[in-house]
């Protein structure tokens, strides 16, 4: 198990996170304009000596190898520069920002594992019975609308109607415990429709998978019931193949964040970004990029260790 | 399947496509009727899609329009009619070129393997791990909002999906004995991956390509909603919904009929890429075949 994990650490996170942070760093260097300008936020009436002069307290005269050094040298230290409209640590308002978004996150996958995972069983035990038809169809509709439409249509029929259920005005964990989860209610669903619709259909061929295979036919011939094959026996194997879609899926999240947050006014991380590129904060967007897309690696990993742990298969491939 | 029967009419194997893909046949149809009116829509749109009339804001169905008039008194179907044309457009063109250069990859990739695999297959992965907003978040701020923006967008993100998917049909395919046959007849390589090797990639990809536009589509729709793509007035399905938000919960038709546009055509999309990947590759079990 550990030289997977450090097989897989060097093989692939690491030269990943190389190339997203070589992405990132680049992006910024591809604004069109002067690059002193983009990163200090100097406006046009600054002569070119001070503009020199600040590039070179900066360290923006170096060639671009060593600026990228010295960079990430910050960021593998938690530093990501200063925010140009505020001033303040990029590092900082990122962590500010981050509960929120993590307990978005959160909600929308607890509450799609809670919804989808019985839902895979059922439709595959009931496999082309009615309740099988419906949640298939539910399935393909939480495929098929994209987050921001449903979002858009929870706050037009169901906050308008029934106001216990706010659209803005969030509520941090730590202020009241029921507003918050009020509060973030209906993000969490127009977040996770995505994820309970992928982890129900891929419950669902998975437990199929397995209920046609041989070990069950020995189970059930030895006469254990339907309940004990199904849940002791298949779902317990049809579970691991959903591990890596979760995995894979959490990490997309942390993209819906961003529109989630926006429709429901969430002061979460997705918002940050999306502001920073708006106001064209060139520090936040690389700082919130290089951090989502971090973390979405961090994510995939995870799956995979897990998968590993579960599979002992994959560790010996 | 109706398919391994040999000789049948026409009209067989469309009873039989009726019989056994009925959603497929009805989501082709009903696609083709949103491809028909995307590009009709400057005759089928009674009025011009931008034009604002200050006197007509907020004009319901019945008193305005087929489906009344929005925040800025511009009919909202002309507007839904442009913006199913901007969706399917944007999208068939940035899926066309992340399957060219995706296919492009992939054949590289999945053939000569070695470093050239390693390279390609990381640089993949790297843009594999954006989430697609981010990707439209990272372009956006260096190329600013717009259409361009958004294909650049969508390009990077369906390019590794299509590498992937040529990548191992073809590592499959490099194996087979034809492929070694002409190998040991001295065929020379660009031969063997167009000859041999690329029409293997062909049912999966435009399966592939299918699912890509319902995804192409959506993004377009999301970045539009926030502000990233369709500049205003320029009208797109998704910032349809965000510029009408303020007047929705009075005049709910101005999000109502974009919404449902959207989400008709994404579901169609998806039912259509569905059914052809039932009859490419019947192995796949899908989500609307049993």
């Amino acid at each position: 198990m550990l030289g997977f994990l450090i097989r897989r650490l060097f093989v692939v996170v690491l030269p990943t996170l190389l190339g997203i942070s070589i992405l990132v760093f680049g992006a910024m260097h591809l604004i069109p304009g002067n690059f002193v300008d983009i990163a200090i936020g100097i406006g046009p009436d600054v002569s070119p000596e001070q503009r020199e002069a600040i590039a070179a307290r900066y360290g923006l005269d170096a060639p671009l190898p060593v600026q990228y050094a010295r960079w990430i040298g910050n960021v593998v230290q938690g530093d990501l520069g200063d925010s140009l409209r505020t001033g303040k640590p990029v590092a900082g308002e990122i962590l500010n920002r981050l509960p929120a978004t993590l307990e978005l996150a959160l909600l929308a996958t607890v509450v799609s594992l809670i919804i989808a995972i019985p839902a895979g069983i059922v439709a595959a035990v009931n496999r082309g019975g009615v309740s099988d038809m419906v949640l298939r169809t539910g399935g393909l509709l939480g495929l098929s609308i994209p987050n921001f439409l449903i979002g858009t249509f929870l706050v037009l029929f169901v906050s308008t109607r029934w106001p216990v259920l706010p659209t803005t005005g969030f509520v941090p964990l730590g202020e009241d415990v029921v507003g918050n989860l009020k509060s973030l209610t209906l993000p969490a669903i127009s977040l996770g429709a995505l994820l309970a619709a992928s982890v129900m259909r891929m419950m669902r061929s998975s437990v199929l998978e397995e209920l046609g295979k041989e070990y069950l036919m020995v189970a059930r011939a030895k006469g254990l019931s339907n309940r004990v094959v199904v849940m002791r026996h298949a779902v317990r194997n049809a579970l691991v193949p959903v591990i890596t879609v979760v995995g894979i899926q959490t990490g997309y999240l942390l993209g819906g964040t961003v529109i989630v947050e926006q429709i429901f006014a969430i002061p979460g991380i997705g918002r940050l970004a999306l502001d920073a590129v708006l106001q064209r904060d060139y520090p936040m967007v690389q700082g919130t990029t290089l951090f989502i897309a971090g973390a979405f690696v961090a994510m995939n990993t995870l799956a995979d260790v897990v998968y590993g742990l579960v599979d002992p298969r994959i560790r010996v491939k | 399947m109706a398919e391994r029967r040999p000789r049948r009419s026409a009209r067989q194997a469309l009873r039989a496509l009726m019989r056994h893909h009925l959603t497929g046949v009805v989501a082709g149809a009903l696609l083709g009727l949103f491809v028909l009116a995307a590009l009709l829509a400057p005759w089928l749109a009674p009025s011009d899609p931008v034009d604002m009339e200050p006197m007509q804001r907020l004009q319901p169905p019945a008193e305005s329009g087929l489906m009344g008039t929005d925040i800025f008194g511009r009919d909202v179907w002309s507007r839904i009619l442009y913006g199913a044309r901007v969706s399917l457009l944007v999208g068939g063109v940035s899926v066309l070129l992340s399957a060219l250069i995706g296919t492009i990859l992939g054949l590289v990739s999945g053939y000569l393997r070695g470093w050239q695999d390693y390279l390609v297959m990381r640089v993949m992965d790297v843009l594999f791990s954006f989430p697609s907003i981010l990707l439209a978040i990272l372009i956006v701020s260096i190329n600013g909002a717009g259409f361009v923006s958004i294909m650049l967008a969508i390009v990077l993100v369906q390019t590794p999906i299509f590498a992937r998917v040529v990548r191992s049909t073809v590592l499959v395919a490099a194996r087979t004995d034809y492929v070694q046959a002409a190998q040991a007849a001295g065929a020379s390589t660009p031969r063997i991956l167009a000859r041999h090797v690329l029409p293997n990639v062909t049912a999966p990809m435009l399966v592939q390509a299918t699912l890509s536009i319902s995804g192409a589509v959506v993004l377009e729709a999301a970045l539009s909603y926030l502000g990233l793509g369709a500049v205003p007035p320029d009208p797109s399905l998704g910032s349809m919904l965000s510029e009408n938000r303020v007047a929705m919960e009075q005049a709910p038709w101005t999000v109502i009929f974009p919404g449902l546009a959207l989400g008709v055509l994404v579901l169609t999309i998806n039912l259509f890429g569905d059914t052809l990947r039932d009859l490419l590759d019947p192995r796949v079990r899908s989500a609307t075949s049993v």
